[in-house]
């Protein structure tokens, strides 16, 4: 597989300190997590979770099956609550808010395991994450008033734009539990874009997809940055997409991190070589 | 006087609602289901023993016998028919089905038995069991029923903690696909769940109709929702919780009747059932379930 | 493409729009003309409207919002309630029938809506089967206390008791608007076919409106995947309770006109059988189908009325019916094999017509 060997981001320290890209800091970094961590009765699922991302940065989280990367995200999310730690999203913490506050505070996610609205058509998947942006109210949708068909025409329009990123504008009325897998996966991003987010979470947005597909959807996370100028985390474990894409790097190994840095950091420390990498090159 | 005489009416008829919501606890905890009909059960099984120590003459403990067998073997062909081919469905498509069983099973007896209300001979009349307290009297149906139901409650915990069927059930209840990975046969494990729960209601249908002498097709439902309502009361799932919350909810009812109104009685009952789901959704002995994303 | 689908979602609107106006057609003039119908059809033309009423709007909650409502009825008897005694009030002071009942549907609706907002507060915080048996409980807790109430009218004023009418004193000219367990008595029949008619079509635009806006596609997203609808930052109870509010006042509606339809109805008119009366008619017609509803509300309501052997059997075939209907569209192998017949006729039709098609193009 040949990818583009892209000139690595410089990545430079801010005050809490962790590190954002150099480019992202004339501005407060989007994200900046502080000792957070879950305990699900006994058991620390996560603890000490520490990383700060810039407002445009890709970053990474990586680390083996069963490290906690997906909690983190369900606690970014606020699908559980955390039992310690702050979460700063754009300078404001996001104490007390819960999914769908955060979502609207500016994070959006997909899922590892797809979590589409399998019975309703493609667009329709998409104009669900456009719904809080959509400006009528039921009463003015029950009775069609002039802003239901003003905004529902806005709504369509802005939808296929958004399918067409991954050139899926002509599968708009195909029920979205119908497509191939590595299309669900695209729909779950355009669905996510949807809502309009400030940062957006990918979990395993390669799963699935082959070589060729891989190597599209790299291209298309970094136009996507580009044109929303928005910050992206994902979980992946395909290592040559993470290397390749992300700008800085984390790795969780027992719900605690292991190592931070840029991609040739990570590839170089030894205890992410010991803990993930080492078995990986056995492999 | 009259308060303790309340409290042991309640008692008698909490008892009945702790061997009923057994059934819904345990068919609950394993095959994760509302088996709305329960309660319908429980009418067949009043009906059955009434025809067998009535009208054949085979006698109380015959007719007990009979109304426990026939309970039981409807319970594994309501679960094998109706709720097997629904392994796996939503919770919506089962509680639907098992309304349309419980519908089915009333609608049956009403061709069967007619509507027409059959005054119940008691089964249970062992003058020896009745005592007097004072002035109170104590029938010998409101002994050997709290009687039973302490007694079903304690072979029913042995019976979980002790054999190896009851070792399956705790298993499947924990996790069925792990269960099946360990060679447990969890459809026949469910099958048997719905034996025990249904003869348990054939009992519950003796007792409560030598209690409560009045019979007809429709006798089951609302003890068998108010056992319901005892059985979420006392955490859903939970064998202790079930005696708890039979107890607690026969108390509150006949309490409610005495001092409130008879009329009322039940709404008093529902308003406590919404009261605990909100306050304690898990029950009182119950525990929190939650979802993996 | 987009076109095509847009058409075909008003299609689906306007057949069902196209259905009552048929059925108002067709039996409208037959009963203003009588002789064509039977006494007891005639009798069922209001409760049909009624009963379509409820079926979509349950459909609302158990087909659209996936949640099962077990005590739809208690919202009917709301508004039956409520109506009889707003229309009792007026019935002296106000000449216009139509105006009374009017203003009997509106506030049935209204007064219902508001018990559905209140229980929908604690309802829709619960799941699944908790939820069901709560709505059931509150069903039964209606109709207790409608068992319960009287209400009385005279020129002083209403009054009111509760378990007891015996603290109520009437002056001569006044009389029961609610009377315990009789219900309400002594009502002038206001209801008539073509309120029902407006009825239906008001519940129809409201429903299929909904279903095709931004809140219907988030109720519906609510019910497919809760967690992926909260990340895309919808608030499920919130739209669970305008799905719940916005049935709990169609059945009000219903209630009201129903009420309004007899002398006298009673509370046990509208208990735990008729919730699941209604569910029958929600599961026959196809969940989250409206034209189903319709259909089968309407058919189930008339054909014990025609078949009178049939009227023994009925709820027990209902019962089979409600079993099968859910094992066959729930169970994988039976669907599939629903699903490949279904192919297989499709296939059928189309082959035929592009045969069809070729030959014209032929000719």
């Amino acid at each position: 597989m040949a990818f583009e060997k892209r000139a690595e981001t410089k990545l430079v320290e801010v005050p809490s300190p962790n590190k954002i890209p150099e480019r992202d800091i004339g501005y407060a970094p989007i994200l900046e997590v502080a000792h957070l961590g879950i305990d699900f009765g006994g058991l620390t699922a996560v603890d000490d979770f520490n990383i700060a991302i810039g407002r445009t940065e890709i970053a990474g989280l990586i680390g083996p099956n069963g490290a906690g990367k997906t909690t983190v995200f369900n606690l970014l999310t606020k699908v559980y609550e955390p039992t310690r730690g702050t979460i700063m999203l754009d300078g404001k913490s996001t104490h007390g808010m819960n999914t769908v506050q955060v979502n609207r505070a500016g994070i959006a996610r997909t899922f590892q395991n797809i979590r589409l609205f399998d019975k309703l058509t493609v667009e329709d998947n998409v104009r669900i994450g456009l719904s809080n942006h959509m400006n009528y109210n039921t009463f003015e949708g029950v009775f069609r008033l002039p802003a239901y068909w003003k905004e529902e025409k806005k709504a369509h329009e802005r939808a296929l734009e958004l399918l067409s990123i991954f050139d899926m504008q002509d599968l708009a009325n195909v029920p979205a539990g119908s497509l191939p897998y590595g299309a669900q996966r695209r729909l779950e991003i355009v669905r996510a874009l949807a809502t309009e987010p400030k940062l957006l979470l990918l979990d395993e947005p390669a799963a699935g997809m082959n070589p060729s597909e891989t190597a599209d959807l790299m291209e298309n996370i970094r136009k996507i940055r580009d044109e929303f100028q928005i910050a992206v985390m994902l979980i992946e474990h395909d290592m040559s997409l993470v290397m390749n894409l992300c700008e800085g790097i984390a790795v969780l190994n027992f719900g605690k991190i292991i190592a931070k840095g840029t991609p040739s950091e990570i590839q170089n420390n030894p205890e992410v070589i010991e803990a993930y990498l080492g078995k990986q090159k056995e492999g | 006087m009259i308060f303790l005489s309340h409290l042991i009416n309640g008692l008698s008829l909490g008892s009945i609602y702790a061997i009923i919501a057994l059934g819904y606890t345990m068919v609950y905890g394993i095959a994760k289901m509302l088996n709305f009909a329960h309660g319908d059960v429980i009418m067949v099984g009043g009906y059955i023993s009434y025809i067998v120590a009535h009208n054949l003459g085979w006698g109380a403990i015959g007719g007990i016998l009979m109304s426990i067998l026939v309970c039981t073997v409807l319970g594994v062909l309501i679960e094998g028919l109706a709720y097997k081919p629904l392994r796996g469905a939503s919770s919506l498509a089962v509680l639907i089905t098992a309304i349309g069983v419980s519908y089915f099973l009333q609608n049956a007896a009403l061709l069967i038995w007619s509507p027409d209300p059959i005054v119940y001979p008691s089964l249970v009349d062992l003058p020896w069991m009745s005592f007097s307290i004072g002035d109170l009297k104590v029938s010998s149906v409101t002994t050997v029923t709290v009687l039973c139901c302490v007694l079903v409650m304690a072979l029913l915990t042995l019976f979980i903690n002790k054999t190896k069927m009851g070792k399956a059930m705790r298993a499947v209840s924990e996790d069925k696909g792990a269960a099946q990975l360990m060679g447990i046969n969890v459809n026949g494990t469910i099958s048997v769940t719905f034996a025990i729960g249904s003869g348990l209601a054939a009992i519950a249908g003796v007792l409560m109709c030598s209690a409560y002498p009045v019979l007809t097709p429709t006798t089951g439902s609302m003890p068998g929702i108010k056992a319901f309502t005892a059985a979420v009361f006392g955490g859903i799932g939970s064998i202790p919780g079930a005696m708890v919350g039979g107890i607690l909810v026969g108390l509150l009812e006949t309490l409610a009747k005495a001092y409130i109104s008879t009329e009322l009685s039940d709404a008093v009952v529902f308003a406590v059932l919404i009261i605990i789901l909100l306050v304690k959704p898990a029950g009182l002995l119950g525990k929190q379930v939650t979802e993996k994303v | 493409m987009k076109k095509l689908t847009m058409k075909k979602a008003t299609l689906q609107n306007f057949t069902n729009y196209g259905i009552i106006l048929l059925f108002f057609l067709i039996c409208g003039p037959l009963n203003d003309v009588g002789g064509f119908m039977t006494r007891s059809l005639e009798g069922q033309l209001v409760p049909i409207c009624v009963y379509i009423v409820m079926a979509v709007s349950l459909n609302l909650v158990v087909g659209i919002s996936g949640e099962l409502s077990l005590g739809h009825a208690g919202f009917m008897s709301i508004g039956a309630f409520s109506g009889a005694v707003v229309a009792g009030v007026m019935q002296n002071a106000v000449q216009s029938e139509p105006l009374r009942l009017l203003v009997a549907v509106v506030v049935g609706a209204i007064l219902a809506a508001v018990f559905g907002f209140l229980i929908g507060i604690p309802v829709l915080r619960l799941r699944g089967d908790y939820l069901a048996i709560v709505t059931l409980a509150f069903g039964e807790i209606i109709k207790n206390i409608f068992n319960c109430l009287y209400v009385a009218y005279d020129s002083n004023g209403l009054q009111v008791a509760f378990l007891s009418s015996s603290d109520i004193h009437l002056e001569d000219t006044g009389r029961f608007l609610i009377n315990g367990p009789q219900g309400a008595t002594g009502q002038d029949k206001t209801a008539t076919f073509f309120a029902g008619i407006l009825l239906v079509m008001f519940t129809l635009v409201v429903v299929q409106n909904l279903i095709r806006s931004r809140t219907g596609r988030a109720i519906m997203a609510i019910r497919d995947n809760r967690i992926a609808a909260e990340a895309c930052g919808l608030n499920a109870t919130r739209y669970k309770m305008i799905a719940f509010v916005i049935a709990a006042a169609l059945a009000g509606a219903a209630g009201a006109l129903y009420g309004q339809n007899f002398a006298a109805v009673t509370p046990s008119k509208f208990d735990f059988n008729t919730s699941i009366l209604v569910l029958v008619f929600v599961v026959f017609g196809g969940m989250g189908n409206i034209t189903g509803s319709i259909v089968a509300a309407a058919l189930l309501t008339v054909l014990p009325e025609l078949l009178r052997e049939f009227q023994d059997y009925r709820m027990l075939i209902y019962a089979i019916v409600l079993i099968l209907v859910m094992i066959a569209t729930n169970n994988p192998l039976i669907r599939g094999w629903i699903e490949q017949a279904a192919a297989w006729v499709k296939k059928l039709f189309t082959k035929k017509s592009t045969e069809k098609e070729a030959g014209n193009d032929g000719i």
